[in-house]
């Protein structure tokens, strides 16, 4: 109190902790990827300006997905439906914008109807919250296990997936709409956007996923950090019983959690599948709810509940996609990019909870 | 033990203590919360190790690793938080860890027959299948005890062991104590339940502030020593005060209320506004569900509560506490804060709204002056309004769940054992502030075992038996023996 700088320190230690984890990274990563000299590790592979734009694209859509993860994993719930929620929204949102004829014949193909990109874009929101809706309902009133009901989710969003666009890749090259704006609002940049695709310059480099993410942050951190329903995620993640206690709704602010998370998803969802061009069902999306926990656990979430921060989720996010992208541009084989992630992240953990000590006792013992 | 010092980062826990037991002696260990009890007991057990000082067991120099090492040594630790696994069975519990095995498969029945003597020997009448959920506490409690003796202990440590038994368990587990005595082993008995320390104890030990304070032997022992030696001075005997400010047309009131555990029993009594209703009975009578019920946190099985002649809403705790009727728990850790959470946050948590704007974003300065404020008035001590309320003392706990309450518009709070776990200084205050609270005119519902504290602060006692209210004593009638009488369902 007396002192505020060390106060924000101290407040925000596992957050600047991997600020540096995140800051190290890059660092080796332009520096393994600059052609010779120590001046060129400016113009380096990694700091070009079209990596830094699709790496800014990936941390948009994939924040934005564990922002609403890492709420729920605030609430000490969990939610593994994300990935294959993005697999079943990404087929609906491109049977919308698609003419019945060009689907696959299945259920869902037949019943959704063509209706404009925008109209598509509303629907598909709406029907992501719905299903956060549910979820929530499920685990916060009838207080089901939030493992169960979105390992269930896991499965059967993913298996309806894949039903309805008949186990094929949907494309969207088949609508017969004018998805030129669309496009940009999805895989396009700032530029795009402001001036129909004729920008170049700064902005140029700013995807629009990114400006998505920068907005979601603001807005749920103000939320999470700042509101009373913010207060109310906290102390029901960390203590639900005392909480209630305190004449507090538990059962509502963890099923919102679970909303929100559903919202994040189903937003994320349309930006993905327009960037890919293609939702090949049984691989659209795959493991992201994995990689959603793993960015709010590197940004200090704790899986008890209680615990984590807006800020650390996008810190963490962003330390999982440079570091799958310094696997691509190192030439590592892609297959391995996944157990050099796992290890990171193993390490970031280990070294945040024991500190620098309990690594050296571990080398010690194996000697 | 001789000499152990011991340091935590930031505090000096204990500073050359001494400490001494024989063979077949029950010493108790007494002090305040803080006073080092626990520390000089982990030291003994293993759990921590001192910064200097000897430690010697039967005449030898040993310095203890760890609680195996403790274990071998023959020094048993019953701590005050049960470590009983409850999916298991008695046996399994005894022998955990040591499980009797031939190629790597568990031998039942030789568990059964090594256990067996150790439950008749604590006076346990069940077999060592029975699942220890079936269990009362009392029951797992002396499993506890069965588990240390298994082991071959000399020296059983009891941290607490009454706190959350009944009675007549208490009394029980007393007399395990002097059996156990009898066959030559050395209890060291910790507990601010004087009454029981009086009962079993050859010779007390008290800690102040982490150094000796004192011993009395088995002749000096009576409350108001053990009580000067802990504080270090005299102290005050609980207040017999009666309200000055009792007003019987306003007030609380509940009619034909139905609680979970008892659904036949209907139950009224009125609380008024100015007054302290001590509610006394043994546990398991019902009266901390019936607080949970008029606190709304259990569900509204049927009757009505009043608040000033005007019925309330029910069902939820939301209601309750807009109408200001507030629950400080028996378990403050578990339900009355987040312990995680600071001073602050602690306090505004139930009326956060008052803290916010239209658009539901919180003024931090509002809620930092309130807390601050409580802070001063209930005289918490604390480094900071910041602090983790996990850092704080019982006491100190129990005043931020006060303060989360006296920062709205109480107008009946409820206390569920509002001392338990505080030790006597603190205790004395929160007496203080019970009944500065009744003269501002606030109705207090007092739920407690402790005979002393219901006989010394209340203005009126309700006594509970088995779901119904045996009986509503006046000051002139307070007695032990009718609060007994009532609490066993004898009229008196």
């Amino acid at each position: 109190m007396n002192n505020p700088k060390l106060g924000f320190v101290n407040k925000n230690r596992r957050e600047l902790g991997m600020l540096g984890l995140l800051i190290v990274l890059v660092i080796i990563t332009s520096w393994g990827t600059r052609e010779s000299g120590v001046q060129a590790v400016f113009e380096s592979k990694f700091l070009s300006s079209d990596n830094l734009k699709n790496i800014s694209r990936e941390i948009g859509i994939y924040g934005i997905f564990s922002i609403g993860v890492g709420i729920v994993i605030i609430t000490a719930g969990i939610d593994l439906s994300v990935g294959s929620l993005m697999a079943l929204l990404g087929v609906v949102f491109l049977y919308f914008v698609t003419p019945t004829e060009t689907r696959p014949d299945s259920f869902l193909a037949r019943i959704i109807p063509e209706i404009p990109w925008i109209a598509a874009i509303f629907l598909t929101l709406l029907i992501g919250t719905a299903v956060g809706l549910f979820q929530g309902l499920l685990v916060g009133k009838l207080k089901l296990q939030a493992f169960i009901v979105t390992l269930c989710g896991l499965l059967s969003y993913r298996g309806l997936a894949r039903f309805s666009a008949d186990d094929t890749s949907i494309n969207i090259s088949d609508s017969s709409q004018n998805l030129e704006f669309l496009r940009f609002l999805g895989e396009g940049s700032l530029a795009d956007v402001l001036t129909n695709g004729n920008g170049s310059g700064l902005l140029h480099s700013i995807p629009m996923s990114f400006i998505y993410l920068i907005c979601f942050a603001i807005f749920f951190g103000i939320i999470l950090h700042k509101s009373v329903f913010g207060r109310y995620i906290f102390a029901s993640g960390r203590n639900e019983l005392a909480t209630k206690y305190s004449g507090i709704n538990t059962n509502i602010v963890i099923a919102f959690a679970y909303v929100i998370a559903g919202f994040c998803t189903a937003f994320a969802a349309i930006p993905f599948c327009i960037y890919t061009g293609s939702v090949q069902p049984a691989t659209h999306g795959a493991f992201f709810e994995l990689y959603a926990i793993a960015a709010a656990v590197l940004g200090g979430c704790s899986l008890r509940g209680g615990e984590g921060s807006i800020l650390g989720i996008l810190i963490g996010t962003a330390i999982l996609i440079v570091l799958r992208n310094m696997v691509n541009l190192f030439g590592y084989p892609t297959p391995l990019s996944d157990a050099i992630t796992g290890g990171v992240i193993f390490v970031g953990v280990l070294l945040d909870q024991h500190g620098a000590s309990s690594i050296k006792k571990i080398f010690k013992k194996s000697h | 033990m001789r000499g152990i010092n011991k340091t935590f980062p930031g505090v000096k826990a204990l500073t050359s203590v001494d400490f001494d037991i024989a063979k077949g002696e029950v010493v108790a260990l007494i002090g305040e919360n803080g006073a080092g009890k626990s520390t000089l007991m982990n030291i003994l057990g293993g759990v921590h190790q001192p910064d200097s000082g000897t430690i010697q067991v039967n005449g030898e120099n040993v310095s203890i690793k760890s609680v195996s090492h403790a274990d071998a040594l023959g020094i048993g630790f019953v701590h005050q938080e049960l470590n009983i696994l409850d999916n298991l069975d008695v046996g399994a519990n005894v022998f955990l860890g040591r499980e009797p095995r031939r190629m790597g498969l568990i031998q039942k029945q030789i568990i059964e027959d090594k256990t067996n003597p150790f439950l008749e020997m604590l006076g346990l009448d069940i077999s060592p299948n029975t699942p220890v959920s079936k269990l009362s506490i009392g029951q797992q409690q002396l499993v506890e005890i069965a588990k240390a003796l298994s082991k071959e202990a000399k020296i059983i440590i009891m941290d607490e062991p009454t706190s959350s038994l009944t009675i007549s368990e208490t009394d029980k587990l007393l007399k395990v104590i002097s059996d156990l005595k009898n066959e030559g082993i050395s209890i060291i008995y910790i507990s601010h339940r004087l009454g029981e320390v009086s009962t079993c104890a050859d010779r007390v030990v008290a800690l102040r502030d982490g150094s000796n304070a004192g011993t009395l032997t088995k002749n000096e022992i009576n409350h108001d020593n053990m009580v000067s030696l802990m504080v270090g001075r005299e102290l005050e005997r609980t207040s017999n005060e009666s309200g000055s400010n009792i007003d019987i047309s306003k007030g609380f009131e509940a009619k034909d209320l139905i609680s979970s555990n008892y659904p036949n029993c209907k139950i009224s009594f009125k609380v008024f506004s100015g007054e302290i209703l001590g509610m006394a009975g043994l546990v398991g009578a019902g009266r901390s569900e019936i607080a949970q019920t008029i606190f709304g946190v259990d569900p509204d099985l049927g009757g009505t509560i009043y608040i000033d002649g005007n019925p309330i809403k029910r069902g939820s705790a939301k209601a309750s506490i807009k109408a200001g009727i507030y629950l400080a728990p028996e378990d403050r850790k578990r339900t009355g804060l987040i312990t995680e959470f600071d001073i602050i946050k602690n306090v505004s948590l139930a009326s956060l709204k008052n803290y916010s704007n239209r658009i539901g974003l919180i003024d931090s300065e509002s809620e930092e002056t309130t807390a601050s404020n409580q802070i001063n008035k209930l005289n918490i001590k604390t480094p900071s309004a910041d602090t983790p309320v996990i850092n704080l003392s019982g006491g100190n706990q129990q005043k931020v769940v006060l303060g989360k309450w006296l920062s709205m518009n109480p107008k009946l709070i409820i206390f569920d054992e509002p001392t338990r776990g505080i030790d006597v200084g603190a205790k004395a205050e929160i007496y203080k502030l019970m009944r500065k609270l009744a003269d501002n005119g606030v109705a207090i519902l007092m739920i407690s075992s402790d005979m002393e504290e219901v006989l010394g602060i209340s203005d009126r006692i309700a006594v509970m038996h088995e779901g119904k209210i045996t009986g509503i004593l006046d000051r002139e009638k307070f007695s032990e023996e009718n609060i007994m009488n009532l609490a066993v369902g004898r009229s008196s």
